[in-house]
Order: structure tokens, then C-alpha cells, then sequence
């Protein structure tokens, strides 16, 4: 496997009118090609933000890239994101990454049918022409599953429901067949029936075309069933990096391991309470000085609150910042 | 520390504290500008009957447009009811004007899903809270105001806040702490039973876990009864004593937690279980999914017969007919499906 | 440190005290320094109400006294110009620095009164009309529009004519023509926080309506009121120029910013300083109210002032 992205030392503020936020605080992650990476974390951990800055899609100011680089492998030449000018990111946007967004309904333009939606970026990017991109564009739809695609290109994005407008956001991303699709949190406006099914699109999508996806969500459940690899990310920094399965069996975070716990899961008929993680996220108006899940940790020691931890080897293809060794029970020693 | 699993649905439990009889709320569409006239209804309740017994959790279950909050409202008389009868250990609540509805409002309290919006942000913690008392406080003595401010610090110590932040407002606070702040002002009263109206589901998941454990704990302290409505499916069976899946403004079936999620009799109970992701890879990858097509139809135009039958993998001529009967089936154990019986004539085989 | 410590249920309790009313105060003053534009604002604002209160304190003539020897003597920082009369001298040779001074009570005081009179009824017809709703409703959005659609300078004219100019009738003008705008935000805002879930919760936990009204709904009206507030005390300040520069406001014996304009326009290419200056006030205090409206708009909803995103 060859990597497609690698992102190095990614740190990002936000200068607001109360202080400076300190939202991603050096995230180093690697994206392999063909593979699915999810990033896991709560509301405000940094894991949309960060793939939101690779691709300038946030207002600057107020954010700020302080350090970092982004390299974007294509043929195996890298080009660092977040150095492209305004230009070249939109020719890497959309063409070579592809952007699912949350609310579909606010990232379609609503004055604009959706078939013509489609047809945009692949007249803009692969310099189609009007009719075949039309033609694809109704290929495309029904290819998202969409029935009666050829009457629903000329719809609004009104006249979609919640599920079909996500699948037309699908088809606006794949269009230009990008070799990754990131996907920001797709399913989370969706009832659960109708997440089912998204997440069994994008995985046929994903088998079919070879794609790359790294899949943002807060939900535990959904990654299970989609991703290969996962990061998870607390208050900005990435926490843990590991295989799949590895993940959920054997977590080498206390957040990690606590957000597992925390979760009911329909298969378990047990009475018992659910493990919560004490105590909320912290306050991001401070430049971290230790670890960030300290405040909140079971298993806190003198250590965690005199540096940030580094990445530590917990297996095969498994990282994490964590100074206790949760499988031997004992703090870490540095070798 | 987590309590020993203490059973809350033991069987003794049968005493019945709220009874809803052919509960229906219909809003009417209109159409016009000045002579505005009727053109159809959203029923986004269509004739619902349960119980909930004294000191259980009965959760609500299903997609959005399916009526549950409104189900929930209509209870509490907070949006009244277009037919159907609601009762409140002896008391009709639909038969009372607001007076007397004012009057037992004690007994019943509700729970909202946006704790942000729900907190008027122009009030302190300690106003907010003892605005019940404030309100309530005549009727039996007038309380001082010594009284009541010991009893909103101890309120606030019972949820897990700290009492001295009595004069803090609602913004000052954190998600999760806004959601303590309402079960505060909630059980200011003492109240018998609660709707939680989604009340988790804007949180965090480790925050959820939190204000889960504190609903249970205040349940076993305090002993009271819940209807506790959610769309997480894993959350009211974590929750809940019996559940019921609600679709398209009607009950499709309602049961004993363990025997509905055990033993599913409705074919959309069964979907939706299907639907739920478990977080473990390895089950996933191994479970074979039975996918719904299609989407909620809208509750302005319902389908004919079954609501269900247009999505629903085991339809046949009869559910696009007659609606079925929502009836029990097994003792206990209620649905509404014309092949639903006591063989498992509505389970559907697996793909 | 972490100010926190865990407790028996496996919360964290927040032990940071509560703010005191003194750290209150150190606070507001540190939203006003942070945004500095609002502080300038404040500052202006402060200037214009200080010459307004003190007038005849600080004014170094009687804005009234003619001194025809004096006449048309530019600004002190001009060639010919003396420290005598700083802003130099109008056509009569009346002090203008003086007359500025004085004008701004003109100028407040119907911007003060005016507001406060169509803030005070408007709120009162806007909370009944989006409260009650209904037919009510209609009738009084009706009359809101009928308000709106006078054509506003035909009708100052016209009542200037029939009672003559005093200072009472400009306000009374301006609080009437004024009223539909708080009555149409005020009507919004009660129809928002009417749906809002703290109007809902207080119902369920059994509020009457006299409560909901004055507990919950009024409290989350002041924020907004206040700010439209600001802007319109402005625009007041500024038609009460336009209509004095026409010479329909105040008699022209009152020293107001409106009819220094109309006496300046004669002479504005010789001696322009005559009618420049009553006009930088103008632009002074404009800017003044917008600067401070600006940030109240920020400010006050305690909501937004804590936004971390």
C-alpha cells in the first residue's frame, strides 16, 4: 500500500474575539491509498476542522495554520495542501478530493437543479461538454441510487428528501472520480434506517471505484462497520491511531477506552450503568502544556501533567499519546 | 461507581400512574390568506393507547416524523389532544381546563431535548429552579425564601452541580450541566412522573453516559416514572423497563424490553434493530443486514392501511387494504401487524 | 493546577467561585476595551451628553449674543481666525463653539424623548400584537403599515403649518412616525421567544400568562430594544437636522445643529465654516450612537458573548 496523504505536525488556532483557541494541537496521521480512516472524537476535538483546513475550507482569519504540512501524493510526487495557492486547491478540490458534507441541505445550492450540480464540477474539471455531462450526471445519480434518475435531474434540492439529498452530495463528490472522498459526518442528520443505507452506498462506492475515504464521525457503532483503520481525537489532539479491530479490542487510551465503555450497545441486555468518563472536554483557550485528557483521566499520574505525551508503538500499526501502559497496567518507560 | 444492577421493571410493579386511551393530534394544513380553510391534516398521532406503570421507564422509539414528541406533549397536555383520553392516576387530564391542569402540574414534569434552549438566558441558575416553587409555593404555604434556597442547593447537589453556583447563568455552563440544571428545575417539585424528551441526544457520548446514570440513579432514589423518548434505539434499551416503537404517528408494538428486543413480533422493529450499528467490528462484519428502502413518507399523506407497508419487506395485498388492529398478541407483548402471531408468522428471514 | 476535583458520582465539580458583583463591572469594562471601536463609541457619545448637561457651564458665550463687529470670524486655527471664538463666528457673529454646545440638547433631547416615547408604545402594542396574535394581530399590523405608507415629509410639513414649530411637536412627530419599527421587532421577538423551550418549559411547570409575559418574555426583549434604540436615537438625531435645515423643526431663536445648517447654506463658498461645523457635530454624534449600537448589538445578548467558536 502506498500512502496517499500525510499530515505532519498540524496546528491550527483561531484568533476570536475572546482569545486564541487552540483547536488542532500537532496532528501527524497517514492516509493509505484504497483504504477507509475514520476519525473518531466529540464535538469540538478538532476531527472536522482538520480535514476542513487541507482543504482551505475554513475562513482565514480567523484561523490560522501556525505549523505543519499536508503532503498530497500524487504518482508519488508529494505537494504540501496547505502551501497550494487559491488556484491549484481548486483544481485539487473536488477533481482529486471529494467533500461529503454534514448538511446537505446547506451545501447544495437551492437555486440550482441537482443534476446541474453534478454536471458543474465535471464541465469545470474534466472539461465535458454540456450533453455528456448531463449524460454522466444521470449515470451518476443512479448510480447513488436514486430511482428515476432521469427525471430527478432536473429537481431542486428541496424536492429531495433528507436521504436522496446525501446521496446527490455522494454523486457531486464521486463525479470526478477524486482518488480520496472525505466525508464529514454524512450520517449524522439521518434517521437510522436511512443511515443504514448510506453507509451500504458508500461502501459499495468505495469497493467499486478503489477509493480512498476518510469517514468523520462521532459515531462508535458506524465506524465499527466501515472503517479500516481509525484515529481518535480528544480536545484537538489526536489520541490514538490503530487498526480497526485492534481498536475496539484492545484500546491503549483511558479516553479511548472510556468512550467505549460508555456506549449502550443493543446486543447487551445487562442492567449495569454505563462507565461514564467524568467531568466535560476542556477549555481550548489555553496553548496545551500536558496532556488534555488529564483532567478527566482514571489513571492520571505526575507525569501526564508536565509535558504533552508523544506517540507511543502499542502494536502493529497502533499509536498512542498516552504515557500509561493500559495493557501492562504501569506507567510507560522511555526507552 | 456503578450500582449493582438493580432490576427496575420487577414485577410487582403493576400499579398503573398514567393511562392514554385513543390518543389522536392532528394539526389541520390550511390554505389561504384571508379566508383560510382546511385542506387536510398531519396526524402525527393517530390513535395511541398504552400505560405506564408506577415507577418504570416506558421508552419511545422511532424515526423523526413518527409522533413520539408529540406524544409526549399531548400527555402533559402541553399540546391538546385532538381525541383520546389521558390519565393521570385517577384524573382525566383531558377532561380539566388550564386551572385545574395548572394544579396537578406538579405531579408531571417534562425534560427537553435542547437543554441550551430551554434555560431562559436572563435568569440565574437559582431563579430558574425555584420558579416552580415560586409558582407552586401559595398553594400549599408560602415558602420563605431561606426555604427555597436550601432546596435549590439541594436539588443542585442531588444532579451533581455545585451549589454555589446558585447565581450563575445558563451560559456559564457546559452542555451536560444545562441538561442537570434542567432535571433540577423538574424535580423542584417532587414529581411523580417525568417525559424525557430526548434529552441526550444533543449530547456528547461520554456526556451522555453521565446524565443516563443520573436519570437511573434519580429513578432508584426517588422512585420515579418515566416515558423516555429517543431516537437511539441502544440508549431506551439500555433505559427502559418495556419499549415502543412508534412509525408514523402509530404504536407498531410495545413490549417487555428483553422479549421485544429478544423476540421482535413487528417486521419495522425488526428493520430498525437491523439498522442500529453495534460498535464492534467483528459483529459487523458478520451481520447480515436487512435493509429498508426508502424513506419515512410524509405524516400528511400517510399510506393507506399499514403505515408501514410501503418500506416493508413482508407487505402483501391485505396491508395496502386494512389497517391492521393494534392488539395483544402475547400477554403483555402488543402489535400492530396482520401477520403477527404467536408462531412467529411476522419474523422476517433473514437475506 | 486543574481547579476541579472528581466527587463520589463521578462528576467533576467546577470549584471556581462565583464572579462578584465588582468582578461584574472589571468584566463590562473588559468587553469595552477589547472591542475598542465600542469604547470610542462610548467616549463620543459621553462628550455629546456631558455639553449637552452642562451647557451653560462650559459654553464661553450666550449662544444668543450678536456681535456684529465679530461677524463671520473664521476658526482659531485659520489665518484671520483668533482664540477668541475657537469654531469662529456665524453671520450675526453669535459664537458658534457655543452654539454647538447648546445645540446638542436640542439635538438629544428629541433624540431621547422621541425614542423613549415609540420604544415605550411600541413595545406595549408589539408585545400585545405578537402575544395575543389573531385577529388583533392583523388589526394592528394594519395600522403599523398605514404608518408606514404616510409620506412622512408632506405630513411634517403639513402639521408644522397647522400648529407651528416647537420642539414638543418634533418629538411627538418623530416618536409617532417611529413607533411601527419597534412594533414590528418587538412583534418578531415575541413570536421567536414565544416558541422558544423556556416559554415552553414554564408552561409545563404551570406559568400563567402574566408571568410568561413579564418573567420570560420581556427580560429577553430588552437586549435587541436597546440596540434599534441606539440606531434610531441616531437616525432621529439626523432627521431633526434634515427638518431644521428646511427650517420645519425648532424656531429658528434655538440654537439647534439643524438651523446652524440652514443659516450656513447661504454663505457656505465663502465662509464655509459656518455651516461645516454644525455639520461635523452631526457626523460626530452619528457616528457616535452606530459605533456604540454596533457593539451593544454583540454585547448585550449574554449568549452571544461567550461564543467560542
Amino acid at each position: 500500500m502506498s500512502t496517499i496523504l500525510s499530515v505532519r505536525d498540524l496546528t491550527l488556532r483561531f484568533h476570536t474575539f475572546d482569545g486564541v483557541v487552540h483547536a488542532l494541537n500537532g496532528i501527524s496521521f497517514d492516509v493509505q491509498a484504497g483504504e477507509t480512516l475514520a476519525i473518531v472524537g466529540e464535538s469540538g476535538s478538532g476531527k472536522s476542522v482538520t480535514m476542513m483546513s487541507l482543504l482551505h475550507l475554513l475562513p482565514m482569519p480567523p484561523a490560522r495554520i501556525a505549523r505543519g504540512e499536508a503532503l498530497f501524493y500524487t504518482n508519488g510526487t508529494p505537494t504540501d495542501l496547505l502551501k497550494m495557492s487559491r488556484a491549484d486547491m481548486h483544481r485539487v478540490r473536488g477533481a482529486q478530493i471529494g467533500y461529503i458534507f454534514q448538511d446537505a441541505l446547506s451545501a447544495l445550492n437551492p437555486v440550482m437543479t441537482v443534476g446541474r450540480q453534478i454536471g458543474e464540477s465535471l464541465v469545470m474539471h474534466l472539461g465535458m461538454d454540456a450533453e455528456t455531462a448531463r449524460k454522466r450526471a444521470i449515470d451518476l445519480l443512479d448510480d447513488v441510487g436514486i430511482p428515476g434518475a432521469r427525471a430527478r435531474y432536473r429537481n431542486y434540492p428541496h424536492q429531495f428528501s433528507g436521504g436522496m439529498r446525501q446521496r446527490a452530495m455522494i454523486a457531486i463528490a464521486i463525479a470526478c472520480n477524486p482518488r480520496m472522498v472525505i466525508a464529514d459526518e454524512p450520517t449524522t442528520a439521518l434517521d437510522v434506517t436511512v443511515q443504514a443505507q448510506i453507509v451500504e452506498l458508500a461502501k459499495r462506492i468505495q469497493r467499486e471505484r478503489g477509493m480512498t475515504v476518510v469517514w468523520i464521525t462521532h459515531d462508535l457503532g458506524v465506524v465499527a462497520g466501515i472503517a479500516d483503520r481509525v484515529l481518535v481525537m480528544y480536545a484537538g489532539c489526536p489520541v490514538e491511531i490503530a487498526p480497526v479491530d485492534d481498536l475496539y479490542d484492545h484500546p491503549q487510551h483511558p479516553y479511548t477506552r472510556g468512550l467505549l465503555s460508555a456506549l449502550p450497545r443493543l446486543d447487551d441486555r445487562s442492567r449495569r450503568d454505563l462507565a461514564s468518563i467524568q467531568g466535560a472536554p476542556p477549555d481550548m483557550m489555553a496553548s496545551p502544556r500536558h496532556c488534555q485528557f488529564a483532567w478527566r483521566c482514571p489513571y492520571v499520574f505526575d507525569r501526564c501533567w508536565k509535558a504533552v505525551p508523544p506517540y507511543y508503538p502499542a502494536g502493529k500499526g497502533h499509536a498512542t499519546q498516552c504515557f500509561y501502559d493500559l495493557e501492562n497496567g504501569r506507567p510507560r518507560t522511555d526507552a | 461507581m456503578p450500582d449493582p444492577a438493580t432490576p427496575c421493571g420487577a414485577d410487582n410493579r403493576k400499579e398503573i400512574l398514567v393511562r392514554v386511551k385513543g390518543l389522536k393530534k392532528h394539526f389541520p394544513i390550511l390554505r389561504g390568506l384571508i379566508w383560510q380553510r382546511q385542506v387536510g391534516a398531519v396526524k402525527a398521532v393517530d390513535d395511541v393507547s398504552f400505560d405506564i406503570r408506577r415507577g418504570e421507564t416506558l421508552g419511545v422509539v422511532g424515526e423523526s416524523g413518527c409522533g413520539k414528541s408529540t406524544t409526549g406533549r399531548a400527555i402533559l397536555q402541553l399540546q391538546r389532544p385532538s381525541a383520546g383520553k389521558i390519565f393521570l392516576g385517577d384524573q382525566e387530564l383531558t377532561a380539566l381546563g388550564e386551572p385545574e391542569l395548572r394544579k396537578l402540574r406538579p405531579r408531571m414534569q417534562m425534560i427537553f431535548q435542547d437543554s441550551y434552549d430551554s434555560l431562559n438566558p436572563r435568569q440565574s441558575v437559582g431563579q430558574i429552579i425555584a420558579e416552580p416553587m415560586v409558582i407552586h409555593g401559595d398553594q400549599n404555604r408560602t415558602l420563605s425564601r431561606q426555604h427555597m434556597r436550601n432546596r435549590v442547593a439541594e436539588l443542585l447537589d442531588l444532579v451533581g452541580l455545585n451549589p454555589n453556583h446558585i447565581s450563575r447563568f445558563s451560559h456559564e455552563f457546559s452542555g451536560g450541566q444545562r441538561q442537570r440544571i434542567n432535571i433540577a428545575r423538574a424535580l423542584s417539585l417532587n414529581p411523580e412522573f417525568i417525559v424525557c424528551d430526548e434529552p441526550i441526544s444533543a449530547l456528547d457520548v461520554s456526556i451522555q453516559a453521565q446524565v443516563v446514570n443520573l436519570f437511573k440513579d434519580l429513578q432508584r432514589r426517588l422512585g420515579l416514572t418515566y416515558l423516555f423518548i429517543a431516537h437511539d434505539l441502544s440508549m431506551v434499551q439500555h433505559i427502559s423497563d418495556r419499549v415502543a416503537v412508534m412509525y408514523l404517528g402509530r404504536i407498531m408494538e410495545l413490549a417487555d424490553r428483553d422479549e421485544l428486543f429478544d423476540a421482535p413480533l413487528h417486521p419495522y422493529t425488526q428493520c430498525l434493530m437491523s439498522a442500529v450499528p453495534i460498535p464492534d467490528p467483528k459483529k459487523e462484519r458478520n451481520r447480515r443486514r436487512i435493509t429498508l428502502t426508502g424513506e419515512v413518507p410524509s405524516p400528511a399523506h400517510p399510506p393507506r392501511g399499514c403505515v408501514f407497508h410501503t418500506r416493508c419487506p413482508l407487505a402483501e395485498d391485505i396491508c395496502s387494504d386494512k389497517t391492521p388492529a393494534y392488539r395483544e398478541i402475547l400477554p403483555d407483548h402488543f402489535a400492530a401487524c396482520h401477520f403477527a402471531d404467536d408462531k412467529g408468522g411476522s419474523r422476517i428471514q433473514e437475506p | 493546577m486543574p481547579e476541579t476535583s472528581a466527587d463520589a458520582t463521578g462528576l467533576l465539580v467546577d470549584e471556581t467561585p462565583d464572579r462578584t458583583f465588582r468582578q461584574s463591572l472589571v468584566y463590562v469594562g473588559r468587553l469595552f476595551w477589547r472591542d475598542k471601536t465600542g469604547l470610542v463609541g462610548l467616549i463620543m457619545f459621553l462628550m455629546v451628553v456631558f455639553s449637552a448637561i452642562f451647557a451653560p457651564w462650559i459654553a464661553p458665550y450666550d449662544p444668543l449674543q450678536q456681535d456684529l463687529r465679530a461677524a463671520k470670524t473664521p476658526p482659531a486655527w485659520t489665518e484671520k481666525g483668533s482664540f477668541d471664538h475657537p469654531l469662529g463666528t456665524d453671520n450675526l457673529g453669535r459664537d458658534i463653539l457655543s452654539r454647538i454646545i447648546y445645540g446638542s440638547r436640542v439635538s438629544l433631547t428629541v433624540g431621547f424623548f422621541g425614542v423613549l416615547i415609540a420604544c415605550s408604545l411600541g413595545l406595549t402594542i408589539g408585545l400585545i400584537s405578537g402575544y395575543v396574535g389573531g385577529r388583533t394581530d392583523n388589526i394592528i399590523m394594519g395600522g403599523v403599515n398605514l404608518i408606514l405608507s404616510l409620506p412622512y415629509l408632506v405630513f411634517v410639513v403639513f402639521i408644522a403649518a397647522i400648529l407651528g414649530r416647537s420642539l414638543l411637536i418634533v418629538i411627538l412627530i418623530f416618536a409617532f412616525t417611529d413607533i411601527p419599527i419597534f412594533v414590528r421587532i418587538t412583534r418578531g421577538e415575541v413570536l421567536r421567544i414565544r416558541e422558544s423551550g423556556f416559554v415552553e418549559a414554564a408552561l409545563s411547570i404551570g406559568a400563567k400568562r402574566r408571568r410568561i409575559i413579564f418573567r420570560h418574555i420581556l427580560p429577553n426583549l430588552i437586549g435587541p430594544l436597546i440596540t434599534i434604540a441606539t440606531f434610531e436615537m441616531s437616525a432621529m438625531i439626523f432627521y431633526e437636522a434634515g427638518l431644521g435645515f428646511l427650517g420645519l423643526s425648532v424656531p429658528p431663536s434655538v440654537p439647534s445643529w439643524g438651523n446652524m445648517l440652514a443659516v450656513g447654506r447661504k454663505y457656505l463658498t465663502i465662509y464655509p465654516w459656518i455651516a461645516t461645523i454644525p455639520g461635523l457635530a452631526i457626523v460626530f454624534t452619528g457616528l457616535a450612537m452606530n459605533l456604540l449600537g454596533d457593539w451593544l448589538r454583540d454585547v448585550i445578548d449574554p449568549r452571544l458573548r461567550r461564543v467560542k467558536k
